[in-house]
């Protein structure tokens, strides 16, 4: 089989950048620790109450700069601990993600930002984020879960 | 080819216009959902009571993705393989016939249970949204069906090897191979989840079901499903396209070495689109990133060898200086013009594909319409450009009718709405996506912040693409039925690529298939054995099911 000349640059060029790219992610990844969410917690995803995690639902300070953030979601809701569905969090702190599902599939994003994950009944899943800017942020569902789909969202308000 | 026939009997021909007669009812079906979808989500229009948003969004997503593909697929691919090895026998066509059947028995059954509302599940059916047992036994069908026609193809790329001792393969028929291989290898996947675990709980003889091994088993079909559609787009460009630009094919081994690394490479990857799921490990997520990402090699050289192709002609013509073969290439010929427009849009679809598959990178646009507006790049303007391109001479060979200059030049017109029409929807998904826009939702003004009241625009742009892309699938249907039953009787050339007279005979390599089959699966048992492991041993209690719409 033979190749042409150029071919084989143009094969060299591609396979050269090819593996440069592969280790930046892997480096940005496992070095840098920005790797996609994963979370070993598993529970009952009909008695998700009961679990210690998801005990208490909303923001809680854990440090300095340091906090959970506990969601239940259902269809069609996220459960932030109150029925305004508005979630305070300081201008430039660490949050921990905790959430979970207590039936079906649900997204979790939160436009605009790099904290997007599944959800999955039985599965908890975590993601750490920084909130930089100040302003409203709306969560929302990206994975459909039924009729009322589009309708379930949350504010999240990064304060000064 | 020596062995190529030159004319279909009629009993053929009829088989491969069945195929194409669902294909384009589907096409017009699925883009006319695709156009309620944008004006809904535009505002423009709300949906009446007796059929819901995801209703129209789950018939568009099977009829197009599902059926139009599969079966377009299965009408060029046996056509061209019965082309070019010198026909089918009468068991070879029956069972395809039977694949037909099959399949389409299928289709009703799935398609029935969606438009009762049994099963608005859209077309990735993720449990534990359960649907009617109905739509789970149609969708095992299609899946069965469609291995009857692998069986076909494989039994008859070997009656070729039997009856033609030492002599090279024909391409199209090894391309064939390889496709229905990968399709075969890989549908395993989906077949399992739905016969294994969606069939029996569905019918509660089991109360739930392990839902991330259900999605694991989808995705492990779920990439291998896109390249089922691209490899025969492939295969046009490779074997057809020179044949249209009166070349010859770059080179017939380096075509064959593409198709084996896309054999290889498109299975064990399936866990970059569960990128942000619980359950899964980080460090077998990035191994099958890393896996995905050798598909970049095989589409360099595709690259490589559709330009040099087009620049040796060119250069046989006259052409000067670096892009002068542009100038001679056959732009009003519209078998050139659509598949070469599908090409150019291989870049920033391509592109986009290997940002969603970039481990990390995937949670900025995970689940957001850039996705939405990703695959439309992909399948809705590369392959389905490339096969209208087939359709302008496939269905007048198989008629015995003539493609006339003036349905020529409507298949021009054809081509220009649907890249209008595909930049405008395409650009505004992938711009609205990265500002987080969720994909498969229906309109909603979320809870009135300004971060999502920005998308308005978005969306009104995408019903603009998506207005210009009905009027271009309406031209396609005008073309095919005049194609199939108006156009003057005549006789239309099935295009075939020919291989320089100098080039060597392929390895012999390349037909080793205990070879390739068996690196296959190492490559796939290398890449799910651990964390299927691990998925099954540390699952949770079980979801039972939900139907919610």
């Amino acid at each position: 089989m033979n190749m042409h000349k150029y071919e084989k640059w143009w094969m060299l060029f591609g396979s050269g950048t090819l593996l440069i790219f592969l280790i930046v992610v892997g480096v940005s990844a496992f070095y840098m620790g920005s790797t996609p969410p994963y979370c070993a917690t598993t529970l009952d995803p009909e008695n998700v109450r009961e679990h210690d995690s998801f005990q208490e639902l909303g923001l809680k300070q854990l440090d300095d700069n340091e906090y959970s953030l506990t969601i239940l979601a259902s269809a069609f809701d996220y459960d932030v601990g109150n029925p305004e569905k508005v979630i305070e969090i300081p201008k430039g702190a660490s949050v921990s993600i905790y959430a979970t599902t207590t039936d079906v599939i649900h997204g979790f994003e939160i436009a605009g930002t790099n904290a997007n994950m599944m959800l999955e009944p039985g599965y908890v899943s975590t993601n750490r984020y920084t909130f930089k800017n100040a302003g409203e942020y709306t969560l929302l569902c990206n994975e459909y879960c039924g009729v009322g789909h589009h309708l379930m969202a949350a504010t999240i308000k990064v304060v000064e | 080819m020596s062995t190529a026939i030159k004319r279909f009997p009629k009993n053929e021909s009829r088989l491969y216009m069945a195929y194409m007669y669902v294909a384009f009812i589907s096409l017009f079906i699925g883009a006319t959902m695709g156009l309620v979808q944008t004006l809904e989500r535009a505002g423009a229009i709300t949906m009446p009571s007796f059929i819901s948003y995801y209703q129209v969004l789950t018939v568009h997503g099977i009829i197009l993705a599902l059926v139009m593909t599969t079966f377009f697929i299965f009408g060029f691919m046996l056509s061209s393989q019965s082309k070019t090895t010198g026909g089918y026998n009468n068991t070879e066509r029956n069972l395809s016939w039977l694949s037909f059947v099959v399949m389409l028995a299928g289709v009703i059954m799935a398609s029935v249970m969606v438009f009762l509302n049994e099963a608005t599940v859209l077309f990735t059916f993720y449990a534990p949204l359960q649907a009617h047992v109905i739509f789970y036994i149609g969708m095992a069908l299609v899946i069965v069906g469609s291995w009857i026609n692998g069986f076909v193809i494989f039994k008859r790329h070997a009656r070729f090897r039997k009856e033609n001792p030492g002599e090279r393969t024909p391409l199209l028929s090894y391309m064939a191979v390889i496709t229905m291989l990968m399709w075969q290898i890989a549908s395993i996947g989906v077949a399992v989840t739905v016969v294994g675990q969606m069939i029996p709980w569905a019918l509660g003889w089991v109360d739930s079901i392990d839902v991330l091994l259900s999605r694991t088993l989808f995705w492990y079909f779920g990439h291998p499903l896109v390249y089922f559609w691209l490899l025969p787009a492939y295969m046009m460009w490779y074997a057809v396209m020179p044949k249209i630009i009166g070349g010859k094919i770059f080179s017939d081994s380096l075509a064959r070495f593409t198709f084996v690394l896309l054999l290889l490479f498109s299975i064990p990857v399936g866990f970059h689109h569960q990128l942000t799921e619980p359950g899964i490990p980080e460090f077998w997520k990035y191994i099958q990133v890393v896996l995905t990402m050798v598909v970049v090699v095989p589409s360099m050289m595709t690259a490589f060898s559709m330009f040099a192709t087009f620049e040796s002609r060119g250069r046989e013509l006259g052409a000067k200086g670096m892009f002068g073969w542009l100038k001679k290439m056959p732009w009003k010929d519209a078998r050139f013009l659509a598949p070469f427009v599908g090409m150019v849009f291989f870049i920033p679809g391509g592109a986009g594909g290997i940002i969603n598959a970039s481990n990390q990178m995937n949670q900025v646009v995970h689940n957001t319409i850039w996705v939405t507006g990703h695959f439309h790049l992909t399948v809705a303007t590369v392959v389905i450009l490339t096969f209208f391109g087939i359709t302008y001479w496939l269905i007048p060979h198989l008629t015995g009718r003539a493609f006339t200059p003036v349905m020529n030049r409507l298949a021009i017109v054809q081509t220009v709405l649907w890249t209008v029409g595909m930049t405008i929807m395409s650009t505004a998904m992938h711009w609205q996506g990265l500002l987080g826009g969720p994909r498969r939702s229906a309109y909603s003004d979320y809870l009135g912040n300004a971060d999502t009241a920005a998308w308005g625009s978005y969306q009104v742009a995408q019903a603009v693409g998506g207005s210009i892309l009905f009027v271009g699938m309406i031209v396609m249907i005008i073309i095919f039925i005049n194609l199939a039953f108006f156009a003057p009787k005549g006789e239309t050339e099935y295009p075939l690529g020919e291989v320089h007279s100098l080039e060597a005979p392929a390895p012999k390599v390349f037909e080793n298939w205990p070879l390739w089959i068996g690196l296959t699966l190492a490559l796939v048992l290398f890449a799910y054995t651990i964390p299927l492991i691990d998925i099954i041993q540390s699952k949770p209690p079980g979801a039972q099911g939900f139907k919610l719409w």
